[in-house]
């Protein structure tokens, strides 16, 4: 712990920052974060689109995208009120 | 009296309500763990569930519950004197409001934090949640009606307050786009709106902006009425990110800087208190204090608002169950001392007594004009402390408007929440269409605001306050039921909230008929319709409480043991 009053200070404005940041985001942290996730979710779809049997002209693009999205894949489809995966051939449950 | 005397003795009781009280409950009724697993902890999803530093969701949990109401309850229930109105206030804060609060976090974070709807499902009976969804829609109509007259009311007497207000939604839209597109931090935005704000009440009050006194047979407050009503809907439906976040954060300092002003000014100027501690003589329209003062004095003392509040996002972020004590006791005292500050401000604001005489010489004039009693009283304490009193009155003006109008788009936003989720009920599936539920809202309170005094076309909206309070302390009740039903099935002191219960039940349903009585005598058929059916939907769900108990249930079936 730094004894250099220069630094107490400094650190002192950044848990002031935090706090107000924290107070300002805490309030609305729920309605914006379900806004995000839903247009996510969205994003998703129209990524996954062609392994659902939706046919989608742009693929050629969206299949370089997979790989990022296979991560939270499970929370996805659970969100979706799908038990199992609902693709072919990728089976994450 | 000097009115320091009583903020004194006010902050005692208080104090001493949070020190002995709440610890009681604490550790001998609620039995708080803290080794409890928090639904913020055990269904952490970055969302809903999070769990959150005790300081940052108290301040967020009280920056919701206080606003205009416990403001404007208290200036018109002076008109029976400050002795009664101080004297409730401080017993519903200390006694009923505060295991009102705690107690309905306590039982929505036992609950995996589901609303005090969904706890009457499972406490009650599947009924009572339809039945308490029907009275928060009334009462979020009324919310929206009696709100844009009081902002109405106030810009029509306080010209001074109509720039600093609408400048305040460019500010906070462009905090908004700061923080949220441009990725600057919250501090210094903030810090600079807020600043800019405070010196906007300079320019408001150098230039005062007035509507024409009559606009196509009209008059002022009912278009002020009409166009906050149309920019509540407008505002209700842009994203909380842009405008809500903001302005609630500059409003949360504005609650805090006025609040502190207001004390300061009253320690500092100790002015006397010129309102009578009881008053002999009361204009002969007034209503009886027993059981009016009750309903009409709501949030101060204890509103069912924040039963809602509690259950419906605060006990999703607690972090520990042993904070409820913090945030749920001192969030009803913070709104205690909100009310309190508002009777001192009414009751020692004015110079002589026939000052004060001028604004509660009738009810219906204490009804529409408490608040600006309120305002001038409060500009006065701030002029204790050096600031010009025209400066201090705009301020507070700007503050309750703000206030007024923050409550009024967040009320028109549930209102269409509740919507949707009674359309889903029912089956009404139009109701989950946005523009659909937004357009239904502006009409509903407009007609509400306008034909509720059909003698007085949107200004007679607080003619409402009475029914507001009442609903509102409806919802109270039915939280303090059902906290009384899962004690009596976990054998704790069922006393404590069966008590208050029984209190405010039965003045609740007394005011209710007193209302609707006096509304079917003034051949008023819309607001003997809804006072009617309030009435009903009040005795039915007190019927349903009734039969639970008879019906058998486990402590297990009605809080989570951890």
């Amino acid at each position: 712990m730094s004894s250099n009053p220069a630094e107490q200070v400094r650190r002192f404005a950044a848990h002031i920052a935090r706090f107000y940041e924290s107070a300002y985001s805490a309030p609305y942290r729920r309605h914006q974060r379900r806004a995000q996730r839903r247009q996510e979710d969205l994003f998703r779809l129209l990524v996954m689109s062609e392994a659902l049997g939706v046919p989608n002209p742009a693929s050629f693009y969206t299949l370089e995208l997979l790989p990022f999205l296979l991560e939270d894949f499970h929370a996805w489809h659970l969100r979706m009120g799908l038990e199992h995966s609902p693709v072919d051939g990728f089976r994450c449950c | 009296m000097t009115s320091w005397v009583l903020a004194l003795f006010a902050f005692a009781a208080f104090f001493a309500g949070y020190r002995f009280y709440s610890k009681y409950l604490a550790e001998q009724v609620f039995r708080l763990d803290p080794d409890f697993t928090t639904p913020a902890h055990r269904f952490n999803d970055g969302i809903d569930f999070v769990p959150t530093n005790r300081f940052v969701l108290w301040g967020h949990h009280f920056t919701s519950v206080a606003g205009a109401a416990p403001i404007v309850g208290p200036a018109i229930a002076m008109i029976w004197g400050w002795g009664p109105a101080l004297a409730w206030v401080l017993v519903g804060t200390v006694f009923i409001a505060g295991i009102h609060d705690f107690g309905t976090l306590w039982a929505s974070a036992r609950n995996r934090g589901v609303s005090m709807g969904a706890i009457a499902r499972n406490v009650i009976s599947p009924r009572a949640f339809n039945l308490f969804l029907l009275i928060i829609f009334f009462l979020m109509l009324m919310v929206n009606a009696v709100f844009a007259v009081i902002i109405g009311t106030l810009f029509t007497n306080f010209p001074a307050s109509v720039i600093p207000y609408w400048m305040q939604i460019p500010i906070a839209l462009t905090i908004g786009w700061l923080i949220y597109r441009r990725g600057v931090g919250v501090l210094w935005p903030a810090l600079i709106g807020l600043l800019l704000l405070l010196a906007l009440v300079g320019v408001g009050a150098a230039v005062p902006v007035s509507l024409p006194a009559s606009i196509g047979g009209l008059p002022d407050v009912a278009w002020w009425t009409a166009i906050m009503l149309a920019y509540g809907a407008l505002a209700s439906r842009l994203p909380v990110w842009l405008l809500l976040q903001p302005r609630d954060f500059m409003n949360a300092h504005l609650l805090f800087i006025g609040l502190i002003l207001i004390y300061l000014g009253v320690f500092v100027g100790r002015p006397e208190i010129v309102a009578p501690i009881y008053n002999t003589a009361l204009p002969p329209d007034t209503p009886p204090l027993l059981p009016l003062l009750f309903v009409t004095i709501a949030c101060g003392a204890i509103s069912g608002f924040h039963g809602l509040v509690s259950s419906g996002t605060t006990s999703k972020q607690i972090n520990r169950e042993t904070d409820a004590r913090f945030i749920g006791y001192l969030g009803s005292t913070g709104e205690g001392l909100l009310a309190v500050a508002a009777i001192l401000a009414c009751a020692a604001g004015f110079a002589t007594f026939d000052a004060w005489s001028v604004h509660y010489e009738s009810w219906a004039h204490a009804s529409s004009s408490g608040i600006a009693a309120f305002v001038s009283g409060a500009g006065s304490f701030m002029g204790h402390l050096g600031l010009p009193v025209t400066l201090g009155t705009t301020f507070v003006s700007m503050m309750v408007v703000c206030f007024a109008a923050t409550s009024l788009d967040t009320s028109m936003r549930l209102q269409r929440f509740v919507l949707a989720e009674l359309g889903r009920q029912y089956r009404v599936p139009v109701l989950a269409n946005i523009n659909f539920t937004t357009a239904l809202v502006f009409v509903l309170c407009v007609t509400l605001a306008f034909f509720a005094d059909p003698e007085r076309p949107g200004q007679g909206g607080m003619i409402l306050w009475p029914l507001f309070g009442t609903t509102n302390q409806l919802t109270a009740a039915l939280s303090l039921l059902i906290l009384t039903l899962i004690f009596w099935y976990t054998k704790r002191p069922y006393l404590l909230t069966l008590i208050p219960f029984l209190f405010v039940a039965t003045v609740t349903t007394w005011a209710m008929f007193i209302n609707v009585g006096n509304y079917l005598a003034q051949g008023n058929l819309l607001l003997t319709g809804i006072g009617g059916l309030l009435l009903a939907l009040n005795i039915w769900l007190i019927l349903e409480g009734v039969a639970a108990i008879r019906r058998p249930r486990q402590a297990d079936d009605v809080l989570e043991s951890g």
